[in-house]
């Protein structure tokens, strides 16, 4: 508070266009060498003052490193820019999009409670979800979020919280988030959102009502396909301590003196305890060269996701007329069932993720996949090159027929994921492996 | 519904730098408490927080090295900010103790803390000319300002690509 304390110049980020944020939010110069770039902090460990100090920071008293699995100045830029572009209070970076899903759901649920998944979602989270996580003893209901009633009764039933995707991987299904963000809020349950295909460019679900927002930073946040990374986003809305049912950060916390976390933080509790007790005890963090990765990569966003979305209109279109493909499913096209979502939650664009289904079921699928010369045959999407894959071979084998199908991907479906290459050259590609499919 | 507040940055960042001493009232001598954490971080800043509470007052007791104070009477002026660390119910008998001893202690702020907010205490105190601040806290403020919330993962809400030193104000970091 010494007169020598640089004033904060600027105004509020919230004030700040969205472009600007991209580059901006959480990266100012340096402090000690002007470093105009973000600085990758590799280092294990933070050095402290004295022994008041560590204390100090051990308790959570003031603000600072300890050490890298707990924070780290890299990645903690990331996270502050993460927040800013999906308007949230807080955000908290993984190690992948799975490692922030279980993030996520650390602190809310206790063993044996439950939560409920929508059946539309990329089938690792399926797998996740279904398999890994009664472990721990967390019980998940996948329920149809098309179908309001059945998800009012899985809330009825004690769900905690609603896990769905904005834009669902491999579908081409736009979720109504402020819909289902009605019922979760009237069920004293959270709403949590997987962002990773829309991206903050297309769709911010905390302006529908979302609690939570998680992300693969792995696709579109670093969009060169040189990264594994995740990030939980915190609104700051839910009020822990008026709910009562998320003692994790409503009572105290016994490793830290009996802390309460929504008493002593208010809004950002979910972000602190994050840090301090999931990261803390689960260990999966990023890496401040992930971070770093990540970082360049925002700062193209919105450069990026209008070509993605452009080249994949313009893909999808062509498809559509093509006598070997019975079906297109891309929220884009004016056929879509989902086009009247998509206008709403995705004016900027529906993304550059879809799927098609080959006449010839499994086999020609198979076939595709395996003709293209450009598309990349691999387990990724959102990457600047366009890649291609069978899911039912492949990113959906885990699941049983039933689930496969409820998700979009069944026998005869091919997912693409449109990339930033010259439009032309993308139809040719498919063009060929369609012929010879 | 009362309505939302919203304070500009530059207001907030005006009082942080102008105050020196702050009455923080309800400030717990148990160091797992809330205010005890807000004013340790606060004194480490460089403010002067002299806490006011009657039961540690009647013990003789100090509060982080300082000695605590049975009510805003007892403290001594000047002190320019007083941070009620209470609940809103409290608030308005403190913030018109507040405004009767505005000019013997020299007060302009009335802060008060994060879930704490009285409206009929605001509009008097500021009818007095004291500038209020309601459910904020200065810890997560100063933190946000000038970055160190930042290093927790939290959209600050600030963007500058002009080159600043470092935080003064820690004593320990020179």
């Amino acid at each position: 508070m010494s007169d020598e304390t640089p004033a904060p110049e600027g105004g509020t980020a919230s004030d700040w266009g969205f472009e600007t944020r991209m580059i901006h939010a959480g990266a100012g110069p340096d402090p000690v060498s002007g470093s105009r770039q973000i600085p990758i902090h590799q280092t294990s460990a933070y050095a402290f003052h004295d022994v008041d100090h560590a204390a100090s920071l051990f308790n959570l008293q003031t603000f600072g490193f300890i050490y890298s699995r707990l924070g780290n100045p890299t990645v903690a830029s990331l996270e502050q820019r993460i927040a800013s572009l999906e308007g949230g209070c807080g955000a908290t970076c993984a190690a992948s999009g799975h490692a922030a899903q279980v993030l996520a759901f650390f602190p809310l649920i206790e063993a044996g409670e439950r939560f409920a998944a929508s059946t539309r979602l990329y089938g690792g989270s399926v797998t996740q979800f279904s398999r890994t996580f009664p472990k721990f003893d967390w019980q998940c209901d996948f329920v149809d979020t098309e179908d309001l009633s059945a998800v009012e009764a899985v809330l009825a039933q004690g769900a905690k919280a609603l896990f769905v995707e904005s834009l669902a991987n491999p579908g081409g299904v736009v979720t109504d988030l402020e819909t289902l963000a009605g019922l979760t809020r009237a069920a004293g349950a959270l709403l949590i959102v997987d962002n990773t295909l829309a991206t903050p460019w297309l769709c911010r679900p905390f302006e529908w009502g979302a609690d939570l927002i998680v992300h693969s930073a792995t696709k579109f946040l670093s969009g060169n396909g040189t990264v594994i990374g995740g990030a939980v986003v915190d609104s700051g809305r839910f009020d822990w301590s008026a709910s009562g049912r998320f003692p994790g950060l409503s009572e105290p916390e016994p490793a830290y003196h009996g802390l309460k976390f929504s008493e002593t933080f208010g809004e950002l509790a979910f972000t602190v305890h994050s840090h301090a007790v999931g990261l803390r005890d689960l260990g999966a963090s990023m890496a401040p060269m992930n971070a770093f990765l990540t970082l360049l990569g925002t700062e193209t966003l919105a450069l990026r996701m209008e070509r993605h979305c452009r080249n994949a209109l313009a893909v999808a279109e062509w498809l559509t007329e093509h006598p070997k493909v019975e079906w297109v499913s891309y929220a884009g096209l004016p056929t879509s069932p989902y086009r009247e979502l998509a206008e709403k939650y995705l004016p900027n664009g529906a993304g550059s993720v879809f799927t098609f289904g080959v006449r010839g079921g499994y086999e020609a699928g198979v076939r595709v996949v395996e003709k293209c010369e450009l598309f990349s045959h691999l387990a990724n999407i959102g990457d600047a090159r366009s890649l291609i894959i069978h899911p039912a071979s492949t990113t959906h084998r885990q699941l049983t027929d039933e689930q496969r199908a409820a998700a979009g991907a069944g026998p005869e479906v091919v997912r693409l994921s449109i990339g930033l290459e010259t439009v032309d050259d993308l139809v040719r590609d498919l063009d060929g492996a369609l012929a010879a499919a | 519904m009362a309505s939302a507040l919203r304070y500009s940055d530059s207001l907030i960042a005006g009082i942080l730098r102008r105050v020196r001493t702050i009455a923080m009232v309800g400030a717990s001598p148990n160091w797992k408490r809330p205010s005890n954490f807000a004013m340790k971080y606060l004194q480490q800043k460089g403010y002067r927080v002299i806490p006011v509470n009657p039961r540690a007052a009647e013990a003789g007791a100090s509060i982080l090295g300082e000695r605590a104070r049975a009510s805003l009477a007892e403290v001594p002026a000047p002190v320019e900010m007083v941070d009620v660390f209470r609940g809103s119910d409290a608030a308005l008998e403190i913030t018109r103790e507040a405004i009767r001893l505005r000019e013997e202690k020299r007060i302009e702020v009335v802060w008060m803390q994060l879930g704490v907010r009285n409206d009929e205490a605001a509009a008097e105190a500021e009818a007095a000319g004291l500038t209020v601040i309601m459910n904020r806290c200065p810890k997560i403020e100063y933190g946000r300002l000038w970055g160190e919330l930042g290093w927790g993962g939290f959209d600050r809400g600030v963007i500058s690509s002009r080159w600043r030193r470092p935080v003064k104000g820690d004593e320990r970091a020179g």
